[in-house]
């Protein structure tokens, strides 16, 4: 069952420098989540520190508390991991392993952990691509090499990836902004499909998309430049767009800066 | 100059009394600068062409001769008698010394090469891969002089009894056997071309590892693979090609490796058993010609020499051109 | 999807899902209990490999301290000796102590000199074509051979050298005709690098010149040579340490002599590697044995000394990006 995440008092750094300082949010369960903001207010950093994906850069950590339903993400005990295992991600760029074919693609996250059983593997990544609305384009061709698709597709196939080794949230960043807009629109279409069965949180940098995707969203910013990031508002959708609280919100959404 | 070429088309133009293009003016002096230039650089890039053919032609040449008045096969005869009325050369011998030594040198070096650039680009803490990388650059910078130095004073008597061990506990098998031979085997032969071509696939291999792209290696890592899986997934994949051609380019090396090998090789006696076993002596390619260079005074003796030589020099030709041809395949797919 | 534990295992997921059930979390599966569970062969497999690594680092160093340690603990002490850097080997047997070594130093300077006097222009007009004028087949042709040329045993070079030299010309052997095998190996090293060189010019430095009405070969000469000077000359004095160290063509072109030599074209040449081969056949004997250390540790030194010049070089001339 899809979790949600808990987050109290977050500070991500970089080495010694603050990336984002004090977040608190909390992402319910089967839903979207949308992060916008202007470029560079930290709301990617951040998305990443969810998955533990920040440490990955040297440097990298946080201060503060992670939770996933009632489990601590940044316990000492915790392996990254598992928690990446757990929480899966889909990159701006499509990102399909270029020597793997599309099945092999699908497959990969399943085959790392041990599934080996070929008609449990067939099933699986045949139910992730029909579950990313890729199945038809590709089921005639899932030998063929995974880059050689469209950008769309790729996407598609990055999503197909994520979910088959069946995630409990999925952070997307910047999903669509490499593609064009009908494949934008197709991947939409998709998001409203998965929150079904899915906790999702979404970075993206078009308003349009977070009010058209998206249950809550909320609004990152920068004090001034040179400042760590933080977080302005969460709330509704709908209330965020048509009655921010912040006085930033408000300047952002309208247009005023960003 | 309108064009990159520095071709001007305006200069081709008939000037305005209808007669020869435009003179006298910067653009037709660099008209000349650029062809006395351009001539110049095209020419060096054709007398690399010409040296090239002229190696393979003047070995060639002067090694048909010599091979015609071969009594012997010169593919599986063991003999070596250049001289004499009835010259009798074959270089069976030799092949199998520089292919095996030189394969034992790879079968060491690849996996060994590959840990230490996986070791350089994906494990070691940032500080230490700059000194680190240079570490293993300093033993490319070593002359092989120095190398069959150290190989014959101070290795093998440290390897002796290692090589002693091997026989003892491995001997029944034909690889292993012993041949009351130590110090220049095949197989010591081996191990000091491995740590000499080792450089050459680490350096290569560390330039495809760092150019894995960011993005598959943390598609892997989202997918919540361990370090190790990742560089599986997406490293070690995508620099396949690259170590490919790594290989390749370290066998080429081992095979034309002259003064160490020099230095080292117990030479057979002639007639000596034939035997499959690594411990055995023998010469290589390079080294029976270095050894005998005194001899290249009488031509016909040259011209076995030289027939050898030609044979090493197809040997690592075909080599690197398979190296070359896997990079180029692999760029092709990407671009 | 039914167990608590694994919900990778379970064949009630076999059959193709039909399409209105979307894969992810269904009910009752419990992810906690994995959550601190990865499968324990894998992290072994993941530490493992971690420490095959590192040892694979500490395993090729060995050999690296083992040679150079060898090097200058045997080959120091001839080195403190005044007479090395001011004598020669004239009238020094195998059993004698000592001797001097400038000879040999001076030899192999000399040599490399005249090496890289030949090939450095040759590699370097041939590096400007193939990145600044080069187009098409013969570029592909030259750029091909570049690469047999450097894929060349020494000894092969030597040998051709000797059959165009000697053989066939009726010349003798010298100093120079190894230095004409010593080009030929050369020139691929400076190509090579030097076309890295200029390819990191940037265009727009080219195009600016243009657009102020240079020629093509001012701009080539003036503007991206001078900014790729210094990681040309990097390359170049990589070159020669490489060729500095090459012995097969003077073992089959330049024989060895135990005086000074300063004629290239004549008779008998002294270098480094020829001295220490000089000695190769008594190691046994301590006072032969520590002269080679000598003149293995003399020619590192000057090979390590190059190196360094290079690197130093490359790295405060080099175009800031």
């Amino acid at each position: 069952m899809a979790k949600r995440i808990d987050v109290s008092d977050l500070n991500v750094y970089y080495g010694s420098f603050k990336a984002v300082e004090g977040v608190s949010m909390t992402v319910e369960p089967r839903s979207v989540t949308a992060f916008i903001g202007p470029s560079g207010c930290g709301k990617s950093t951040f998305l990443r520190t969810l998955n533990r994906m920040h440490e990955v850069i040297p440097g990298g950590r946080v201060e503060g508390k992670v939770m996933l339903d009632d489990q601590d993400l940044y316990a000492s005990s915790m392996d990254p991991v598992t928690v990446r295992r757990t929480i899966g991600m889909v990159f701006q760029r499509p990102n399909p392993f270029p020597t793997m074919s599309i099945y092999d693609n699908v497959a990969a996250g399943l085959r790392l952990n041990g599934v080996k059983n070929k008609k449990t593997l067939d099933g699986i990544v045949e139910s992730s691509l029909k579950g990313a609305n890729l199945w038809n384009e590709v089921k005639d061709r899932l030998s063929k090499p995974g880059a050689g698709l469209s950008g769309g597709q790729q996407q598609r196939l990055c999503i197909a990836r994520a979910i088959a080794v069946q995630p409990q949230v999925l952070l997307m960043d910047e999903p669509c902004s490499a593609l064009d807009p009908i494949s934008t629109l197709a991947i939409e279409d998709l998001i409203n499909e998965l929150k079904n069965e899915f906790t999702i949180v979404i970075v993206t940098h078009n308003m349009q998309q977070a009010a058209r995707v998206s249950d809550r969203t909320a609004f990152f910013n920068l004090k001034a430049t040179g400042e760590p990031g933080r977080l302005v508002e969460i709330g509704d959708t709908t209330r965020i767009f048509n009655n921010p609280t912040e006085q930033a919100t408000e300047d952002y959404i309208s247009g005023r800066f960003g | 100059m309108s064009t990159v070429t520095g071709v001007s088309a305006a200069d081709q133009v008939p000037g305005p009394d209808g007669q020869q293009p435009l003179q006298g003016d910067r653009a037709s002096t660099g008209r000349f600068g650029d062809r006395l230039f351009g001539g110049a650089a095209t020419v060096s890039g054709i007398i690399v062409i010409a040296l090239v053919t002229l190696i393979a032609v003047f070995l060639i040449v002067q090694a048909v001769p010599a091979l015609m008045n071969n009594s012997a096969s010169f593919f599986t005869s063991r003999v070596w008698a250049p001289g004499g009325e009835q010259p009798a050369f074959g270089i069976l011998e030799f092949l199998w010394t520089t292919v095996t030594a030189s394969t034992i040198a790879m079968l060491v070096a690849v996996p060994v090469g590959v840990a230490v650039a996986l070791f350089i680009t994906q494990y070691a803490p940032t500080w230490m891969r700059r000194p680190a990388a240079s570490l293993v650059d300093l033993l490319a910078a070593v002359p092989s002089i120095v190398y069959g130095l150290w190989g014959l004073i101070a290795f093998a008597p440290v390897f002796k009894p290692v090589q002693g061990w091997i026989e003892s506990a491995l001997g029944w098998f034909p690889l292993f056997a012993p041949t009351g031979i130590s110090g220049g085997t095949i197989f010591f032969i081996g191990i000091v071309l491995a740590i000499m071509v080792l450089p050459i696939v680490t350096a290569l291999s560390r330039e495809v590892f760092d150019q894995t792209p960011t993005a598959h290696k943390e598609g892997a890592l989202a997918l919540g693979a361990t370090q190790w899986e990742m560089i599986r997934t997406a490293v070690l994949p995508f620099g396949r090609p690259g170590v490919i051609s790594a290989s390749m380019l370290a066998l080429g090396r081992a095979l034309g490796e002259t003064i160490a090998v020099t230095f080292l090789v117990s030479a057979l006696s002639d007639g000596s058993p034939w035997t499959w076993s690594l411990f055995n002596g023998g010469e290589t390619f390079a080294s029976k010609i270095a050894n005998n260079a005194a001899e290249f005074s009488n031509p016909g003796k040259t011209g076995a020499y030289i027939a050898a030589g030609l044979v090493l020099f197809v040997l690592t030709f075909v080599v690197n051109s398979i190296a070359r041809v896997v990079i180029e395949r692999r760029k092709a797919f990407t671009e | 999807m039914s167990t608590a534990t694994d919900r990778r295992a379970p064949d009630d997921r076999v059959a193709p899902a039909d399409p209105s059930t979307p894969p992810g979390g269904r009910s009752g599966r419990d992810a906690l209990s994995e959550m601190n569970n990865p499968h324990r062969a894998r992290m072994v497999k993941d530490v493992v490999a971690r420490i095959v690594m590192w040892a694979a680092f500490a395993l090729a160093m060995v050999p690296l301290v083992w040679i150079l340690g060898t090097v200058i603990a045997k080959g120091f002490h001839m080195l403190t000796t005044a007479t090395w850097w001011t004598g020669n080997q004239r009238n020094i047997n195998s059993d004698d102590f000592g001797g001097g070594a400038r000879h040999a130093i001076e030899g192999t300077l000399q040599m490399v000199g005249f090496t890289a006097l030949i090939a450095v222009p040759i590699g370097i007009l041939t590096a400007v074509y193939l990145v600044e004028y080069g187009r098409g087949r013969l570029a592909k042709a030259i750029s091909f051979t570049v690469d047999i040329l450097s894929g060349v045993p020494s000894i092969v070079a030597a040998l051709f050298i000797y059959a165009v030299w000697v053989t066939t010309f009726g010349l003798g052997r010298s100093g120079f005709a190894a230095s004409l095998a010593l080009v030929l190996l050369m020139i691929p090293v400076v190509v090579r690098s030097t076309e890295e060189m200029l390819k990191l010019v940037p265009n727009e430095l080219r195009e600016a010149a243009y657009a102020l009405g240079v020629p093509k070969w001012v701009t080539v000469v003036k503007v991206v040579l001078r900014t790729a000077f210094s990681g040309i000359v990097t390359g170049v004095l990589l070159g020669i340490a490489r060729v500095m160290g090459e012995t097969a063509p003077l073992l089959i072109l330049a024989p060895y002599t135990k005086n000074f030599q300063r004629d290239l074209f004549n008779g008998n040449f002294p270098t480094l590697p020829m001295m220490i081969n000089q000695d190769r056949g008594d190691f046994a004997l301590a006072t032969a044995a520590e002269r080679m250390w000598g003149a293995a540790l003399t020619l590192i030194i000057l090979v390590l000394l190059l190196n360094l010049i290079g690197r130093v070089i490359a790295h405060y001339g080099s175009v800031k990006k």
